[in-house]
């Protein structure tokens, strides 16, 4: 049994017929290509596979595909634009905030949300933030200056 | 380039991350792939007495479902070997699928394979294995104990091996003379490493050619396939090839040789077509090699002048249910020889038993075996600075190797080349304001020893990097030796292509060798690519782990450099009409020494040693160059870590406070990514002090196998660090470089739990077992 959906991905439209149980995650990754969203554990705790939906920071692993139906969803792969990288993107690369870039798709959509929500936010409120989405390599030093470089870049 | 060597150039390795066209494993799809599930144990210790597939193959989209049956009739080795022996090791045999016998939670059973990831899923679950339990010991001291269950009956009594290193009755004669002595009974937590991308497998194998492409996340290619080929799967060796693509963080996890990789590699076999295999967390957690997990009591012996007078240290260690790849390296080569830290111990004794128990397998956590002995010293050292009344900074002081005793040799086998710890500490102490905070400790005492007390932590530190000098672990038993292998070719155009045996897993080695070619031929690092994790494309290579990449694979590259350079001397000599002796290299340019106006850039020679028209008649055409970099001795970083931390003697809650570091990596090829990974490894560690702790219940099974129950750091869990540096260079390598990536793990867990001891001094606590939690902590306070 399949259900179809219709939704917006990356600024494009997108039809297809899911398993009702498909998770979104895999929706993105293995339907569409879009791998950038990454699966780091099953239990919502590490946000490796976090995108948009409609603006909103969500675990995509969370979710089921057939609940983004009439949604529209922005992933890692939909960031920069006409080949600008957002500020966020030119962040983590020019603060080393990345190390083996598991966790930054979604580290980056986590503090796209964060800076949608609060557009300067101080050390604290990043920390505070961020906390949805594990990094094992950085610990997260870096990940701070990045998200406050591209904080003081969008201002 | 001049002054690439020591810049903070941004990574090359981002632009695809950041973007999400990084490929790893789990991204791979190839035509025709099928996906594996893995049916495994729920037991920690039970016979197997039979296993029913027909609901699974039933299923539609079921391939086909393997058991220990199918290993045997395909006729395999069939078995995941150890790669680093002692003297009288037992290795009991560790079937790829364990045929009879189960001996952890997680311990492969059967394996299905599907159309589809979700199905594969599904069928696992419909695998009907009838198990008769049996009793079980998870505990490392428990598991020596009499009539404990016994794991192995080739390992009587659960003993692997039994180990010492040093001067037992030097020891003993020491002890009895001593003014002062403290001890300490002591666990290591055992930690598990959490890389955040789970192991995951592609394996591709092609009848027509007998050949099998894997991808793989390995921090060793190389080494995956000599096992994968020689213990498991029995295929020759060139007809395999192994390829790590981007690999999502390893701290040691990936280096292993495990079971599932090489259950994949069968199925894509007998199927002939590709299977994938990702691991879900939790089975990563069960099954990826574990860290730590030591019980050890520990001694110190001073004279009345605080001077140490021997140290001695009973470890036993746990090795889990099998042995895994390096597992009996970690807790002895890389343990006990660490022992003398940063001082100068005229007597050492440590002996190690290690252990069999019903758990995953335990072998090298970021670090291995050198934070184990580094929280045995510096635990030690803060309770001798208390015996001795002169504090954890004079104590450490007066016991330092002094800078003019290098090379130190120590008690325990290693000689330390290089060192000056004094100005670390003299640093450290200055950055965090050290008087200052005293006075305020004091007054927080002097108020009736309020609610809120600070504490101040030390932990200075000694490792030993660039893994591993083949003479010097040659002579301590393994039989192994560490090398590294570079293959540096220079193309006409002049641009370069490295091919190095280390492989990283987001250390950043294409930006940081890219930098050590630029420094060395005076070319823009642009102009250098590098390739590694393909064993098609990369000669036999050793890969990345034990802070190695740089000392041992920079160094490799280095000397391919070296004799690149030496060869473009005899044809820009030849074309110059000039002795090959008279040449100079610098800033990309063979000149005539004494002639700068008779040189060639390299691309001129490049180019000539490819036409090869106008050359010399006794050299070959071409201009590359291959080494194999075997280091003459392990570095040895070293700094003084301090921590400052708030304990709520009401709750036994601990706010960190600063964090303070001030480590000597020998000279720095990118401050930025040296920076970074001590950020990381100081996570890991105050991790590991603080939250992180896997933990088996008495029945051997896992309580803390999900990021539910684990407590990896958070980013609100930490706080900015302040790191500083000085510099001694590592005299034995052409780059002077010792190795970073695991220093923050070492230091770290001895700073913060003697902040935390030090807080609580006015209560009488000299210890806590890591990790600190408010339970354990109000327990303290409250006993």
């Amino acid at each position: 049994m399949t259900v179809s959906i219709q939704l917006e991905v990356n600024g494009k439209p997108v039809q297809a017929a899911v398993e009702p149980r498909r998770l979104l995650v895999h929706f993105l990754r293995e339907d569409l290509g879009l791998t950038g969203a990454n699966i780091g554990c099953e239990t919502s705790l590490c946000g490796a596979c976090t995108v948009l939906v409609d603006g909103n920071a969500v675990k995509s692993c969370t979710m089921l595909a057939a609940q983004a139906d009439g949604a529209s969803v922005t992933t890692i792969e939909g960031l920069a634009q006409n080949g600008e990288l957002h500020p966020l993107q030119e962040g983590f690369w020019e603060k080393h905030g990345l190390q083996c870039g598991y966790c930054t798709p979604g580290m980056i959509l986590s503090a796209n949300y964060l800076l949608a929500q609060n557009p300067s936010p101080n050390d604290e409120e990043i920390r505070e933030g961020l906390k949805g989405n594990i990094c094992r390599c950085t610990g997260y030093h870096n990940i701070v200056e990045a998200v406050k470089y591209a904080a003081e870049r969008m201002s | 380039m001049a002054g690439v060597l020591g810049t903070s150039i941004k990574r090359r390795e981002d632009p695809a991350l950041i973007t999400g066209r990084g490929k790893y494993t789990d991204d791979l799809k190839v035509e025709g792939m099928a996906h594996a599930a893995i049916v495994r144990s729920p037991y920690a210790h039970a016979r197997i007495r039979g296993i029913d597939a027909s609901a699974a193959e039933a299923l539609p989209g079921v391939l086909a479902v393997l058991t220990a049956r199918d290993v045997a009739a395909a006729g395999i080795p069939g078995v995941v070997p150890v790669g680093w022996l002692l003297p009288d090791l037992k290795q009991p045999a560790h079937p790829m699928i364990a045929a009879d016998t189960v001996r952890h939670v997680g311990d492969a059973v059967a394996v299905v394979v599907a159309e589809d990831r979700y199905v594969a899923r599904d069928a696992a679950d419909r695998v009907a294995v009838d198990y008769e339990p049996l009793d079980a010991v998870a505990d490392v001291v428990a598991a020596l104990e009499d009539g404990a269950p016994a794991v192995h009956e080739e390992a009587p009594g659960n003993v692997a091996f039994d180990w010492e290193i040093g001067d037992r009755e030097a020891v003993d004669a020491a002890f009895a003379q001593a003014a002062h002595t403290v001890e300490l009974d002591l666990r290591n937590n055992r930690l598990i490493p959490h890389a955040i991308e789970p192991r995951a497998v592609l394996a591709s194998y092609d009848s027509s050619t007998g050949e099998m492409t894997i991808h793989m996340t390995s921090q060793n290619p190389h080494v995956h396939r000599l096992l994968m080929t020689l213990a498991s799967l029995g295929m020759p060796e060139h007809k395999v090839r192994i390829v790590a693509p981007e690999v999502g963080g390893g701290f040691g996890s990936k280096i292993h040789h495990y079971a599932d990789e090489a259950i994949v590699g069968l199925c894509s076999m007998k199927l002939d077509r590709p299977v994938k295999w990702t691991a879900t967390r939790t089975e990563t957690n069960l099954t990826d090699a574990h860290g730590r997990d030591h019980s050890s009591h520990c001694e110190l012996a001073l004279d009345a002048d605080g001077r140490i007078a021997a140290l001695r240290v009973d470890t036993k260690a746990a090795m889990g249910a099998y042995l895994s790849t390096f597992a009996p390296a970690v807790p002895t080569y890389l343990y006990g020889t660490l022992m003398s830290g940063q001082y100068d111990i005229p007597a050492i004794h440590c002996h190690v038993t290690g252990v069999f128990t019903h758990t995953a397998p335990v072998d090298a956590y970021r670090g291995a075996g050198r934070p184990e002995a580094t929280y045995v010293v510096e635990r030690l050292m803060h309770l001798a600075g208390e015996a001795t009344g002169l504090g954890p900074v004079e104590v450490r002081r007066r016991n330092f190797v002094p800078p003019d005793a290098f090379p130190y040799q120590t008690q325990v086998a290693l000689a330390y080349d290089s060192g000056n710890y004094g100005p670390a500490m003299d640093r450290a102490l200055e950055m965090i304001g050290y008087d200052d905070l005293r006075s305020e400790q004091a007054s927080r005492r002097g108020n009736g020893a309020g609610r809120r007390q600070i504490g101040i932590g030390f932990s200075s530190y000694i490792e030993a990097c660039g893994l591993a000098p083949s003479a010097v672990v040659g002579s301590l038993g393994a039989q192994a030796g560490q090398w590294e292998s570079a293959d540096v070719r220079v193309h006409p155009t002049a641009s370069v292509t490295v091919y190095t045996g280390s492989s990283s897993h987001g250390q950043g080695h294409e930006t940081t060798f890219s930098q050590i070619v630029a420094d060395k031929l005076g070319i823009d690092p642009d102009a250098v690519e590098v390739i590694h994790g393909d064993t098609d494309l990369v000669q036999f290579g050793m890969g990345t782990y034990g802070s190695r990449s740089a000392a041992v694979g920079g160094s490799a590259i280095v000397r391919s450099v070296e004799k690149i350079i030496e060869k473009g001397k005899k044809i820009a000599a030849h074309l110059l009409e000039a002795s090959a002796e008279d040449l100079e290299y610098e800033d990309g340019s063979f000149r005539v020494a004494g002639s700068p106006d008779r040189a060639l850039a390299l691309g001129d020679v490049a180019l000539q040693a490819y036409l090869a028209h106008n050359y010399p008649d006794d050299l070959e055409p071409g201009l590359s160059a291959t080494s194999f970099y075997d280091p003459a001795n392990f570095t040895y970083p070293f700094g003084t870590h301090v921590c400052v931390v708030e304990v709520d003697t009401e709750t036994g809650s601990i706010e960190l406070l600063r964090y303070a570091a001030v480590d000597d990596v020998g000279n720095v090829i990118n401050p930025m990514i040296v920076d970074g990974q001590l950020h990381g490894g100081l996570a890991q560690g105050i991790g590991q002090a603080l939250w992180e702790n896997a933990v088996y219940d008495e029945s051997g099974q896992l309580v803390s196998g999900s990021l539910m129950d684990y407590a990896v750091p958070k980013i609100h869990n930490l706080i900015p660090f302040e790191l500083d540096r000085t510099t001694t260079p590592c005299p034995h390598n052409p780059l002077g470089v010792k190795g970073v990536g695991e220093a923050g793990a070492i230091a770290s867990p001895a700073a913060v739990v003697n902040a935390v001891v030090d807080a609580l001094a006015p209560f009488g606590i000299d210890h806590i077992d890591m990790p600190l939690t408010p339970e354990k902590v109000w327990r303290a306070v409250n006993s």
